[in-house]
């Protein structure tokens, strides 16, 4: 690589008002090193999917990173856009596979917000009650990849699976199956739980903090983990809340944003609960705070259990069969474990939506992959990938 | 927060230069939205951004939306006087015109700091053809980089002043734009053939190709195209015997 | 001291190794095909259709053929074609019945759609996930033989829903039953001579395990569909007349 092309990275870096422009130049002006492109993925097992990084390396250094997208591309808006209204709430199931109650219930939004649909008491509970359990899953299960990308070969993952699959199994029990769950309806849930599904689950949430405490014993201290996570990564709120980042990425840098109380959507401001906030922005916080946040879901499900109305979980107004939402448009969006989970629908009156769209955390997420990992090695890139926490089908859709 | 008829007229006093429709939204919603002038586009974006009132600091959405042509037919209605001193007749009058198409890019701002909105804006490009361009965002609102490029990529509206405007999820090469209402897949790979319906007829037909050694990808799924000697047409990834020359 | 939350951590994996050895509910796995966990009720895989009458699967399909479900189907694997002819159903009204019905299982992803819009409980879920087959065309498109399983089966998956949907069913029944009898009354009562009752209604009975007593409409016509010859599995695309009582695919 020539010096010219350095000229066009600072421009580029600089475009975005980074900083690190200047000092990469200094570190290749010091060495005067060649540059190595290194394409990782899409079969690399560290970038969750099929996701792929081109890195530039300056000895182990990365001075320039472009994610490569749509390898899992099959066009989901324009199916959706093919077919009825109920018809993609399935298709929802498989954008965030891992948390596809939330995914559910953030498309039901859309679709309410856009034909008025009501919805009673005890379904917007079960919803919170899912999400919730979603957020468990989705949350334990990130930490456990988080140390598979730190090297800690599947031990964390392992503890964290065993967890999930008791959500899973719950899930199963409830909906029929285990992921692809296909839960919410327009104006209201599926299946209403019984008794006994009730107790299982209240008896597991009350479980579950005696999971989360073995699980941060085993890993919160590991000195090895603070090594490699403290300072790693580091993000600053402006450039965050410019890039669009959200959800636990956002928070962990500092920002007071959570859709759960900044939109109270659905029950959530009848819950106590708090918003934990990281302070330096790095990886270690976006762990942290995973954790945290784990712990405050934990008691928004115990008082969602002691809560829970008695009545119809559907609405009587609601239709199944030949839904046509008035003509309009609404954007409809949730606190998904990942960030804001969107859907953007325009309706003309057909049965079908003219337009369906998905503002999908996880790639809006990996705006700031490059700024974030600019100066480190490539093992820490894909530790920072690993704590930005992305879902291939619902980056590519 | 003020309404968005407010936000309207305070637009048109400090751009004066500049067209700010409002564009109200009929479904329950009721989430209007401001249709800016593109050339002003980026000005009005960094004010909504900056002005310490609105502070939309965060750009949560951006999409494209696609409006082919449309057929309008106008019927006028005229009153005739009958010469013969009845009643007046009415003669009813059609003319079809065709409203031109157009793409549109839509975003949601939200302000962070002050934690309200949504403040829809919408740009529209002058055609669908080849006026498509209009002012990034990216610039003021740094999440707009993957969504503009995505739009770019699906829709086919070029954003001038993006820094690295590449296709986003289908590969280089591509060349249509797959979220138009027009668009038409193609017949050039492979399918994977179900067991019912029209699906399976194509994949029948591509797969007779196949074996004929020719595939010719405007061929329609009904008639297989007969081996023409010699063609050396590439063929899909079945196994292809060549034909005999 | 450094290295302390290294040894916590071995502490705690420790304690699980030692532990799995003692507790058996420590063990999260099994070893599946051998050993297997108990399907929940509400599990979920694959649709089939329901017939009310074991030894006559074909004859006594619930489906009407009204074609809602492959409508609504989202990815689209399911092909019906109506039948030309109309034969009686459970409550004796004579009704379309599919001349072809078929579930393209490798398409199919189980969403439940077409059981929820199925206006007459005709198709639901079924709890098969072993269906490994070397031919996709011929073992996973699921044909009308294949797809017709027993009320009875129905009972044995889901026995809550099952008993709800045909308490529901019977309170129609009864209720299209009396109708249908007030109405040939009035019929009889005003022109006095020659009306003809509507055929007695047979009833499934509710929630029984297993339909003992086969439903055989008394006004049954020269139907096609008590023909005692079994048509071979295998044949789709049979003529609407081949209403054959192949192997129930449950038993």
């Amino acid at each position: 690589m020539s010096c010219s092309d350095f000229n066009d990275l600072d421009a580029e870096l600089t475009a975005f008002g980074h900083p690190g422009g200047s000092s990469v130049r200094a570190v290749h002006d010091q060495f005067h090193g060649d540059l190595l492109e290194v394409s990782m993925g899409p079969q690399h097992p560290s970038t969750h999917g099929v996701f792929r990084m081109v890195a530039t390396l300056d000895g182990e250094q990365i001075v320039k990173l472009k994610p490569v997208f749509g390898y899992l591309h099959r066009n989901h808006e324009k199916i959706a856009e093919n077919t009825t209204y109920l018809g993609s709430m399935p298709y929802t199931d498989r954008l965030d596979y891992l948390c596809s109650m939330s995914t559910n219930w953030a498309y039901a939004l859309a679709v309410e917000k856009l034909s008025g649909q009501a919805v009673p008491d005890r379904a917007q509970y079960l919803r919170i009650i899912m999400a919730e359990l979603t957020r468990l899953v989705n949350h334990a299960c990130l930490v456990g990849f988080l140390f598979n990308d730190l090297g800690t070969s599947f031990t964390p993952l392992l503890y964290a699976f065993r967890e999930r699959e008791k959500i899973i199994d719950l899930f199963e029990a409830l909906s029929g199956s285990r992921m692809m769950c296909n839960y919410q309806r327009f104006g209201g849930c599926r299946v209403d739980p019984t008794p006994e599904w009730l107790a299982a689950a209240r008896t597991l949430v009350e479980n579950f903090p005696r999971f989360l405490d073995e699980y941060e014993r085993m890993l919160t201290g590991n000195e090895i983990m603070l090594a490699r996570t403290q300072g790693i990564g580091r993000l600053d709120p402006a450039h965050a809340v410019n890039a669009g980042l959200t959800g636990p990425v956002l928070r962990a840098s500092g920002v007071d944003y959570d859709l759960r109380k900044v939109d109270g959507y659905g029950f959530y401001p009848r819950f106590d609960f708090r918003v934990p906030l990281g302070a330096q922005g790095d990886t270690y916080d976006r762990y942290m705070l995973r954790i945290l946040e784990m712990r405050e879901s934990v008691k928004i499900l115990v008082q969602a259990f002691r809560d829970l109305p008695g009545g119809p979980i559907m609405d009587p107004k609601a239709k199944l069969r030949s839904f046509r939402p008035k003509a309009g448009e609404a954007y409809g969006r949730l606190e998904g474990p990942k960030g804001e989970l969107g859907f953007y629908l325009i309706s003309d009156g057909t049965p079908n939506p003219y337009r369906y769209r998905v503002r999908p955390p996880s790639l809006i997420n990996l705006t700031l992959l490059e700024e974030m990992c600019l100066g480190h090695t490539i093992a820490d890139a894909v530790v920072i990938l690993g704590s930005i926490d992305i879902v291939l089908g619902e980056v590519d859709r | 927060m003020e309404t968005v008829q407010q936000l309207r007229d305070r637009l048109a006093a400090r751009f004066p230069a500049a067209r700010v429709e409002l564009v109200l939204n009929p479904g329950v919603a009721a989430e209007h939205s401001l249709r800016l002038d593109a050339a002003l586009g980026r000005d009005i974006a960094l004010f909504l951004r900056d002005d310490p009132a609105l502070r939309l600091d965060y750009c949560s959405n951006v999409t494209g939306v696609d409006w082919p042509d449309k057929e309008i037919t106008d019927v006028v209605k005229t009153t005739v006087p009958d010469p013969a001193g009845g009643p007046p007749k009415i003669v009813e009058e059609k003319s079809v015109h065709v409203q031109p198409g157009c793409l549109e890019a839509v975003y949601h701002l939200y302000s962070m700091s002050l934690k309200h909105g949504p403040v829809v804006i919408r740009l529209r490009t002058g055609n669908r053809a080849d006026a498509v361009t209009l002012p990034s965002l990216t610039p003021v609102w740094r999440s707009c980089d993957f969504q503009e490029r995505e739009i770019f990529d699906l829709f086919g509206i070029v954003f001038a002043g993006h820094p690295d405007l590449r296709r986003l999820l289908m590969w280089d090469e591509f060349k249509d734009h797959p979220m138009r209402k027009d668009y038409v897949e193609p017949d050039d790979y492979e399918w994977e053939p179900t067991a019912h319906g029209a699906v399976l007829e194509r994949a029948k037909a591509h797969q007779l190709a196949a074996v004929a050694g020719v595939v010719d990808p405007g061929q329609s799924s009904a008639n297989p195209p007969k081996a023409a000697p010699g063609s050396t047409t590439p063929a899909t990834t079945a196994p292809v015997k060549e034909a005999k020359p | 001291m450094l290295g302390s939350g290294i040894i916590n951590g071995l502490i705690v994996t420790a304690k699980n190794f030692v532990g799995s050895y003692h507790d058996p509910k420590r063990m999260v796995t099994v070893e599946y095909p051998e050993q297997r966990t108990v399907l929940p009720e509400n599990y979920r895989n694959f649709p089939f259709l329901i017939s009310e009458n074991a030894t006559d699967p074909m004859g006594t399909l619930r489906c009407v053929a009204c074609q809602i479900c492959e409508k609504e189907c989202p990815p689209q694997c399911i092909i019906i074609e109506k039948s030309k002819d109309k034969k009686p159903d459970a409550s004796g009204k004579p009704q379309l019945y599919p001349a072809v019905f078929g579930i393209d299982t490798s398409v199919c992803m189980s969403c439940q759609i077409c059981v929820e819009v199925c206006p007459f409980d005709a198709i639901k879920m079924d709890q098969v996930f072993e269906i490994a087959a070397t031919d996709r065309f011929h073992d996973l498109f699921l044909t009308r033989e294949k797809l017709a399983k027993p009320n009875s089966y129905y009972h044995q998956i889901h026995p809550t829903e099952a008993a709800e949907v045909d308490g529901r069913l019977n309170t129609e029944r009864k209720a299209a039953e009396e109708k249908a009898k007030a109405a040939a009354a009035a019929k009889a009562a005003a022109a006095a001579a020659k009306s003809v009752p509507v055929a007695g209604v047979a009833d499934p009975g509710p929630a029984s395990p297993r339909p003992a007593t086969p439903i055989q409409p008394a006004s049954a016509p020269a139907a096609p569909a008590t023909s005692p010859v079994p048509k071979p599995q295998d044949e789709p695309r049979s003529s609407p007349a081949g209403e054959g009582g192949p192997a129930n695919p449950a038993s």
